[in-house]
């Protein structure tokens, strides 16, 4: 990250002014309050830097890459079926979906497609880590916001989706199981109908919620009118999935540019929300799980039989090329940029991750607004630390 | 009524000490019932959890490990802290609770003093803990700390006065500001004439009731009203630096003030130790009033603490408007209902 020398500047006085506590508060300019990168709302190691006036935030900065991991580098020295080990733990709530754009993109450099059943367990399996993904959001959301009893809901009832993604894969957090040309395995026995079970368990859980946190009249007040992101604002800093969705854009990369996944005969909705505020981005999510359960159940109804894995070479060389894929993943758009010498692993791999377009939009969003919506905005945006800096 | 306890009882120092020794078993039961009871029990079950188990049976020992574990600590003073001040602050914060305890009833001749103003001496009382508070968030050297201090003194002083006029109701029906009178009112008192159960002011000041209940939970910083402690905000506010036996103090004096708050609700609108049928001076009162007055407490901690544990917190501004706006409002036209229906009647 490369900064001007003006913000070069600001951010050593900031640092300065972070040492001298008691003297700046009788200074003109406010007060600095560096919210991380150790901060319980940052879950992970953002860095808040944010110039008070009383309560009121007159500018905030973000710092990220305090969690970079190098991944895009590291890319370079795996071999392709080793690289999906190291993607899983970009966005680590829903780590299968990390690895299915990467996979989709070696696959359309190789020219194989997966056979029909493994595109649809694919399908059922991102899906899931969206449900695993998203239905912990709303727990933390709560969190965030002060109400502790929704976060363990969450969690308590996530836990249905992570045994069912556990049962297939072996990997509750980091799966790992999607290969070039496939998957590593076919379901277990009996998969499909606890599977059913446990989404008429996550409707209920959205429906609990519904009532307990987005119908709550002091989660209303801390959310509605909060944070608004206009549609042009929310288009021109590259905001994707719900944040976007929650300003009243309808954009989503399953419906209007699926590559790979079987989303095309499906009975499903892309919700919108015309206000842009914090509760529009929550309220979108809420609905964005109970699509997701929706398309898990027609997806299980109409599992077609067959092989799980495409003709591949033993050892996988792809050949020269580049390739771009993008999926609607559980923070947004995520896309792999690979590049291909022809060798075992690729020369070069980008990774354009969600969390990492929809956070930039915070210093925007930030000013003038009180210390508890830093909060509220924050959460709504819904980041992931190890997908900003991957 | 002189008490057999307290005023028969000997020279000032030994009431003195009495008074202290007294108030500090009320004051660690009560914080620690209701840690026990509501914040390791009743939160793990509305949360689908069990709590903790593993000390003493279904973990009713707990409590006494953790204060194990916090007196083993190291007692830490930030380097830019105000050491004289900071290491004050808890002791200020716990004497109010303390000061609060002296003056509750638990019987016909069980209290520790009885005073004509009893109402007016609690919520005077009441308010010094937003002293210690201010100190421990200044004294900190730590904007979070400062900004959590500062918020509480906000909020203190913008509830105490709906809790004030929530209570003024209770004065005005039972003519008096002393505790033991109010208990003796809602005794003998009759609703509307019907004079079956006394009247527990609960019924003819409900709005009273649930004005005092929000105060209380603002008074007591706790969720919907914690944005002092909120530790996803400016984690946990005034008690930032504070660690081991210190942050202990600021521990017991938040439940220790739940508590005796529970029981100042039980006394002025669910009419105290006192039972229906059972004659007030009758001798028994003095070993069951207690009791009773504890299953009353416990009742009005239930709700307390369901609100904390179920709603999100407001944000500062909302706060305060919402006691402007809405409380204050609220209490004095039940202050003026009250007074029209006490002189027609």
């Amino acid at each position: 990250m490369t900064l001007t020398e003006s913000q070069q500047l600001a951010y050593a006085n900031a640092q300065a002014a972070d040492g001298r506590v008691n003297v700046e508060l009788e200074t003109d300019d406010g007060m600095v309050l560096n919210m991380g990168p150790q901060h319980p709302a940052t879950h992970g190691t953002l860095r808040l830097i944010a110039h008070l006036d009383g309560e009121q935030v007159t500018s905030a900065d973000v710092m990220c890459g305090y969690m970079h991991r190098g991944y895009e580098k590291l890319c370079e020295v795996r071999t392709y079926p080793q690289v999906t080990t190291l993607v899983n733990r970009i966005d680590w709530l829903g780590s299968f979906a990390n690895e299915v754009p990467f996979i989709l993109a070696a696959e359309q450099l190789m020219e194989v497609e997966a056979p029909p059943r493994a595109k649809w367990i694919r399908t059922i399996l991102f899906e899931l880590s969206r449900i695993a993904n998203i239905s912990l959001f709303i727990g933390d959301l709560a969190l965030q916001l002060g109400a502790q009893t929704p976060a363990f809901l969450a969690f308590r009832d996530r836990e249905f989706v992570l045994n069912q993604i556990e049962s297939v894969t072996g990997g509750r957090f980091h799966p790992n199981f999607d290969r070039i040309g496939g998957l590593k395995d076919d379901l277990p026995k009996g998969w499909v109908a606890d599977t059913k079970a446990a989404m008429v368990r996550l409707r209920e859980f959205c429906d609990l919620m519904e009532g307990l946190v987005y119908g709550n009249e002091i989660f209303q007040t801390r959310t509605r009118g909060i944070g608004i992101i206009p549609a042009k604002v929310a288009e021109s800093y590259g905001l994707s999935g719900a944040n976007l969705r929650g300003s009243g854009v309808d954009w989503d990369l399953r419906r209007d540019a699926n590559i790979g996944l079987a989303y095309d005969d499906l009975d499903w909705k892309v919700w919108t929300h015309p206000d842009g505020d914090c509760f529009a981005r929550c309220w979108v999510r809420l609905q964005e799980v109970r699509e997701a359960t929706k398309i898990v159940d027609q997806l299980c109804d109409g599992l077609p039989s067959g092989p799980i894995m495409a003709k591949v070479p033993r050892i996988i060389k792809v050949p020269e090329g580049e390739a771009y894929i993008a999926t609607e993943n559980p923070l947004g758009a995520m896309g792999y940029y690979v590049v291909s010498r022809g060798d075992i692993g690729p020369f070069r791999v980008k990774i354009r991750s969600a969390s990492f377009n929809n956070i930039s939009i915070a210093p925007w969003l930030l000013r003038g607004v009180y210390v508890p919506d830093i909060i509220a905005i924050l959460a709504s945006l819904y980041f992931i630390l190890g997908d900003i800096d991957r | 009524m002189a008490s057999v306890l307290a005023l028969d009882w000997g020279n000032y120092w030994q009431q003195s000490i009495f008074r202290v020794l007294g108030s500090a078993v009320f004051i660690i039961l009560g914080a620690g019932t209701f840690v026990i009871a509501f914040l390791f029990k009743m939160m793990s079950y509305m949360q689908s959890r069990l709590g903790p188990m593993e000390a003493g049976p279904h973990g009713t020992l707990q409590l006494v490990a953790e204060v194990g574990k916090f007196l083993q600590k190291e007692d830490l003073v930030p380097a830019r802290a105000d050491e004289r001040l900071f290491k004050l602050a808890p002791y200020i914060v716990l004497a109010s609770t303390f000061l609060l305890a002296v003056v509750m009833p638990f019987g016909p001749d069980a209290y520790f003093v009885n005073l004509d103003t009893g109402v007016f001496l609690a919520l005077a009382l009441s308010s010094i803990s937003v002293i210690g508070i201010l100190v421990a968030g200044w004294a900190s050297a730590n904007k979070y700390s400062l900004i959590g201090g500062l918020r509480a003194a906000g909020q203190l002083i913008a509830y105490e006065l709906p809790m004030v006029l929530a209570v003024v109701g209770v004065v005005i029906q039972a003519g008096t500001l002393n505790l033991q009178g109010i208990v003796a009112a809602q005794h003998s008192g009759e609703i509307f004439g019907w004079d079956g159960i006394g009247n527990p002011f609960i019924l003819t000041q409900l709005v009273g009731f649930v004005v005092f209940l929000i105060a209380t939970q603002a008074e007591l910083a706790q969720t919907p009203f914690d944005m002092p402690i909120a530790e996803s905000e400016i984690v946990t506010g005034y008690m930032t630096e504070y660690s081991g036996m210190r942050f202990l103090l600021f521990f017991i004096a938040e439940f220790a003030t739940a508590a005796v708050f529970a029981a100042l609700a039980a006394t002025l609108f669910l009419g105290g130790w006192a039972v229906p049928f059972v004659d007030l001076d009758d001798n028994v009162m003095n070993v069951v009033g207690p009791l009773v007055l504890v299953t009353k407490m416990m009742l009005v901690g239930t709700l307390i603490f369901w609100a904390r544990f179920t709603f999100p917190r407001f944000r500062e501004d909302q706060l305060q408007s919402f006691a402007w706006k809405a409380l204050i409002p609220i209490s004095l036209v039940n202050i003026l209902a009250t007074m029209v229906l006490k002189v027609a009647l």
